[in-house]
Formats: C-alpha cells, structure tokens, sequence
C-alpha cells in the first residue's frame, strides 16, 4: 500500500485569480501579469478557458508564479490573490481564497478618476502590483506590449491610479 | 504580437503557439484545418510566423489537401477539434493504410469537460482504431517539442499520426526554450529540406482492395515496429522517487500529479499509440502501488490491464466526466469516490446585445416554429430566456433533422418545422443537406435558414468560403448562397436583413411555412463583432479596385 500524499500546493508558487465577464479584460490582464513575472525571471503559468466567453459569460484565468509551477490551474482554496473585475462574479469566485488572501474589487479604485470604465483592469492590476516587487518600469514595458497605442496614455493613468492612489 | 521572452531567451507560449513555432521550425510546407475551439489559433498563429496556412471548408477537406501535400513529398500540419476528427475520420482511416512520402501530423484538441464542445470524446480512441501513433503533449515546452518528434516520426514510417491537445493544453500559456531565436531567419538546412515532387506510386496511394489488403499488413509491421521504438527510444520518461507509489499519466494530468503527489515516482507519457509495454511493465514492477491518472476514458488503464499490469484506475462513475485538476487528483489517489463538492455555476453565456441572431430568432419564435439548429454562437438562442432551438447535434445536422421531422410529422406540424443554420457551418456539413432537401423533398415542403453574419464568429471570427477573405484576410473568391440553393434545385430563395428588415423576414418567413414547397432564405446582417472588421475591408478592398494600376493602394 503505498502513501497517500496530502494536499500541499507548491510552496513557492504565488497564486493569482482574475474573475469578470466576458469582454471585461480578465484575459488580458492575466498576460499582462503572466508577462511581467516571467520577463522578471520567474517561473509562470497561466490557464484560461475562452471560446464561448466573449458572449457575456463568467470568466477566470489563473496565472501562478515563483521558483517552480507545476499545474496551470489553482487548486481549491489555494488563491493568494483574487482578482474580480466585475462586482457580480466577487462571489462566484470567493470560495478560491486562501484564509488571509487578498480580495481586490472594482471597488477598491475610485471609479470616478478611472480614465475609463475599460481601463478598470489595468487601474486593479497597478492595485495588485503594490504586493508585489516588480519593477514598474517592467509593468509600463508590458503594458505597452499589450495595448494598441492610443491607450497607452490612459493605461498609465489607470495602472498610477491603482498603485499610487 | 512578440511574446513574452524571458532573461534566458525562454518564450512564454500557448500550447497552440507552441505548436505554429514547431511547425515553422520543422519547415512545414502547409498547414490547413478548420476552426474549433481549442485548436483555431495554431494555424493562425502559423500563418502570421509566416507559414502557409489556410482555412478549409470543413475537416475532411483538410485532411484530404494535406493528404495530397504529404504525398507529394512535403510535411504539413492538419488541425482540428475533436468532434472535427470525426468529420475527417474517413481519411483517416485509409490514409494509415496508404501512407504519406513526406510527414503528415494531423492535430487533435480534445475538450475534456466540454468548454465549448458539444462532446467530450477522447480522441486516443481513433489512434487505437484508424491504427496511427498518438502523442500527447503536457505543457507548450512538449507540444514544441513533441511536434519536432512527431513530424520526424511521420517521416521516418510514412504513416500519418495524430498530435492529441486538450484545452489545458492548447490555451495554458508555459515556458518553451525553442530551437533557433524568435523572428531570427532559420539557418540553412535548418528546416526540412525536402523539394515535393511528384512520384508515381499507384499501389501505395490507390486504396482498391488488391492495394489495401498489403497495405493494412504493411501498417500493422510498421505499428510493431514503432511499439519497439516507443518502448526503447520513444519520448516517455521515469522519474524516480518513492518506491510506494508509481504514477502512470499523459497530457496535462502529468502536472496535476507532480503538483498532488511530488513524492510519487512518474511514468509520463509522451507517445500513447502503440502504447509502449515493456516501459509500462518495468515501471509497474518498480512500485508498490501503480495508479493510472489520465482525463476522459480509461484508455491507459485499459492497455495496462489488457497486458496484465496490475494497476489500480480512476473511478469511472466519477472521475471520467470533466477535466482533471489538482485537487481531482488527491481524491483518485486517496481512493475517495464521495460525491465532489459542486462548483457554484458562473454566468452562462448568452448572445451579444446588438447581435443580429437575437432577430432572427425572435421572428422564429413568434411564429412558434420548430426549429433543427446547428452549431454556432446561434446555439445559444436554445438556452433561456430566447428558448427557440429544439434540436442541435453536430455540424450540418440542421437540415436533415429538419427534413426527417418534415416526412414523418403529422402537416401541421411538419409545417412549422424550420432548419437554421449558420454561413460557416453550412459550407462545412450543410451543402450535402441542401442536395437531400431538393433530392428528397418533404410533402409539405421544408424551409431552410441560412444565418449569414459574414464570419465563423464562435471560435474568434475567422475567415471561410462565405466571407471572400483567406486565412490571412487576403481576397479570393466569394461563394454565393443564393446561386448554390437554386444549382441545387430550390426555386425559392431570398437574401434578406433580419434586423434592419425585420418584419420582411417575418413575412418571408411565415410565407414559406404556409406553402407546400421549398424555400432557401439567407438572413444576412454581420456579427456586431466583426461588422468593424468586415466594413474596413470592403472600404480597403474597393479602394483598390479604383486605385490605378501602378499606383500603391492605401493601406
């Protein structure tokens, strides 16, 4: 009979969830991470299932990063950050949490200096990235890799706004 | 897009780019498939590398092109969902027994779970019947790897062989330190350099049954002879660590089980078919307790069983259903089959607001028609609130349920029965059903709908015959549906806007449901997601036409 291992995640994988809707940038702010850790020099993940999830409906993307990453996908409970760009999914996805991970919400940016409702993602991402210590100017190279230029200003507006409020 | 690279030189890639960079790299002379979600962004992905890739009206053209390119010499990819390889199965099939000149490396992506499929049927299966090898990457480090080996394999054997991706595997995004620098030219001699050429091989390429029944010896020697090579040199791998649990596993699985059981000695699989015996008997040996941890059908677990191996499987009434994960794993091999804990259900999706099948499906219903649907965005009009398909199976089954409810239901029902289906699926499996409904027409007449938004809008938009764009957005011809429905027999065809002439298409609509004949209406308004993409084309394409010869055309 041979040994039942228990539930340990790997130890130095940092697990972070995007959650929203369809069309509401979770895909796009879960490369820009994904990016951002792995031109640091970090091993990354990142799953996502997209097909049928531009027609309006619940989205998630898992990016895990740190010396050693083996599944894409995070296990149960095991969410260091959850990262929720719509209010209705907070709930959906508040399950995956570890005990004492972070939540960040719409309602951690003040809505009414975003540049725009679309920038919400990038303005949470610049939220998320105070946990971290990425350089920022690797944060502003991705970002810049990831839009087309006419948002670039607004972009660094959003990611300030969600760093330095 | 230049994707993420890394200090080391390492790329941060999708299994599906993964795969377009093998193909590249190997010197893949062509590459044709028709979308479906997981698989549509390897050719693409190809195509912008710069390889030659293009999007065939269904899967069993594209097995049959890249048929006709492997016999001329050359190597090619063939891409496809899984339900896809049914489609193109009859090719299959025989081409194991004919064989290829160049290498032909046809590639699957399965959906276990069923993320946007209608099924999860496992494809290993066909490797096992068509009698082809199969191999199995986990991560984008093996597709790009796999895919070298794969192609070399093809070649070696000439004999096609399947390439099984999952979702997982094909949208997952993980390192991958490729041969030669992203974007760099490849060296000389880098890539196959095979010339295609013509070579006269009647009894090789000519399935009659006094070539076939050789032909099918030849493939069986050919199977026992990569067996050996897979059992010896194939690209599977022990690790070694405890001696108490061994872990037999493929695919993406092998992730879930390093992560669940770090401790446990892995026999990971990168070759299934033939599956590799010896290699799997010496690692049984190895062990005191073997688990087999593999997605979908027990397919190892049954090889191993068939050659005595005793191995303990997944517990089917459970975990054969879905994907696996990390925590699936944990439960498998701590032998606990309690009911799992049910994920709370997200949003579902649901049509566009503006989407212009929201109008057509509102006049089907205010007509209460019985409608045989088929795949597309459009099968979400079946879900609530809209409610308004009553049947959907695979690609083209539109119209022959539509025609089978016709000829045995009672008229007035059979009156209301309507087939619907959309432009890219009805150039893939519909056209055949078109030839049924003149050839066999109902008593009480039978109307077909086409759904023409200009684009195959369920897997991310791409281009088909229907559109007068390629793969690359480039022109080429444009079929006409109208002209295709009357070549075929029906006299009655409209072409209307089912938003803009909303009460038109009704009147058209309940116009044909009263009369006893047949009726071919193409509701024409593109899908809100491309009609940008689709108007700035028009505007480019016929600023060209007027742009004078010599004269550069504005971009």
């Amino acid at each position: 009979m041979g040994s039942v291992p228990m539930k340990a995640t790997v130890k130095s994988a940092i697990n972070i969830r995007f959650a929203g809707l369809g069309g509401t940038g979770v895909i796009t702010a879960s490369n820009v991470l994904a990016d951002v850790a792995f031109r640091t020099g970090h091993e990354v993940r990142k799953a996502e299932v997209h097909g049928m999830s531009q027609r309006g409906g619940s989205v998630q993307s898992d990016v895990r990063f740190g010396a050693e990453v083996h599944s894409p996908m995070i296990p149960d409970g095991c969410c260091d950050f959850l990262v929720v760009l719509e209010p209705s999914q907070a709930d959906l996805v508040r399950a995956g949490l570890r005990p004492g991970g972070v939540l960040l919400t719409p309602a951690d940016i003040p809505a009414a200096r975003l540049p725009s409702a679309k920038a919400l993602n990038v303005a949470l991402l610049g939220r998320l990235s105070r946990h971290f210590d990425f350089p920022e100017a690797v944060w502003n190279e991705s970002l810049r890799a990831h839009f087309p230029a006419r948002l670039h200003a607004a972009n660094t507006a959003a990611f300030e706004l969600g760093r330095n409020p | 897009m230049q994707p993420s690279q890394d200090p080391s030189g390492r790329l941060l890639l999708s299994g599906n780019e993964a795969a377009a960079l093998a193909a590249w790299h190997c010197g893949v002379a062509l590459g044709t498939g028709y979308p479906g979600t997981p698989s549509t962004e390897i050719l693409e992905n190809f195509g912008a590398l710069g390889g030659k890739a293009q999007w065939a009206p269904n899967e069993k053209v594209a097995a049959e092109v890249a048929l006709g390119a492997a016999f001329a010499g050359a190597r090619v990819i063939c891409t496809m969902k899984h339900v896809g390889l049914n489609v193109a199965a009859d090719v299959l099939f025989t081409m194991a027994y004919s064989g290829v000149d160049g290498a032909y490396v046809l590639i699957v992506a399965d959906d276990p779970g069923m993320a946007s499929s209608q099924n999860e049927q496992d494809s290993r299966r066909y490797a096992e019947a068509a009698g082809v090898p199969l191999f199995e990457p986990s991560d984008s480090q093996d597709a790009y790897d796999l895919l070298h080996i794969a192609l070399e394999a093809s070649g070696r054997w000439r004999i096609p062989v399947l390439f099984r991706m999952t979702t997982r595997v094909c949208h997952s995004k993980s390192p991958v330190r490729p041969r030669f620098p992203f974007g760099a030219a490849l060296p000389p001699g880098a890539a196959f350099a095979g010339v295609p050429a013509f070579v006269r091989n009647i009894a090789a390429h000519v399935m009659v049954p006094g070539y076939a029944r050789p032909a099918h010896r030849l493939l069986r020697a050919k199977l026992d002879e990569i067996q050996l090579w897979n059992d010896a040199e194939g690209p599977n791998r022990v690790e070694r660590r405890s001696n108490l649990l061994g872990i037999i596993t493929s695919g993406v699985s092998y992730h879930h089980v390093r992560e669940a059981a770090p401790d446990a000695s892995v026999l990971k699989l990168g070759m299934c078919h033939p599956i590799p015996l010896k290699a799997l008997a010496d690692f049984r040996a190895s062990v005191e307790r073997c688990v087999v941890i593999e997605e979908n059908d027990p397919w190892l677990a049954a090889g191993c069983a068939a050659a005595g191996l005793a191995v303990e499987a997944k517990d089917d009434s459970i975990f054969r259903f879905g994907e696996l994960d990390v925590d699936r794993v944990l439960r498998i091999l701590a032998r606990d089959s309690r009911p799992e804990p049910v994920p709370p259900r997200g949003r579902p999706p649901e049509l566009c607001s503006g989407c212009p099948h929201r109008s057509s499906f509102e006049v089907l219903k205010e007509l209460d028609c019985i409608v045989a649907g088929d795949i597309g965005c459009y099968t979400l009009a079946a879900l609530p609130p809209i409610a308004a398909i009553d049947m959907m199976i695979d690609m083209g089954a539109a119209v022959g349920m539509g025609l089978g409810l016709r000829h045995v239901l009672p008229p007035e029902q059979a009156r209301r029965v309507v087939s619907v289906i959309g432009d890219s699926t009805f150039l893939h499996g519909g056209l055949p059903g078109l030839v049924e409904m003149a050839y066999n027409p109902p008593s009480t007449g039978h109307v077909l709908v086409i759904l023409d938004n200009g684009t195959t809008a369920m897997t991310g938009q791409q281009e088909h015959p229907g559109t007068g764009r390629r793969l690359d957005g480039t022109a080429t011809y444009r079929v006409n549906y109208e002209d295709m429905a009357r070549a075929a027999g029906v006299k009655r065809v409209f072409t209307v806007n089912p938003v803009r002439e909303k009460s038109k298409f009704k009147e058209l609509l309940s116009g044909a449901l009263s009369r006893d004949e047949l009726t071919v209406i193409i509701a024409c308004s593109p899908c809100i997601l491309a009609a940008g993409r689709i108007l700035a084309w028009e505007k480019r394409r016929k600023a060209q036409a007027a742009s004078p010869p010599g004269e550069p055309a504005p971009a």
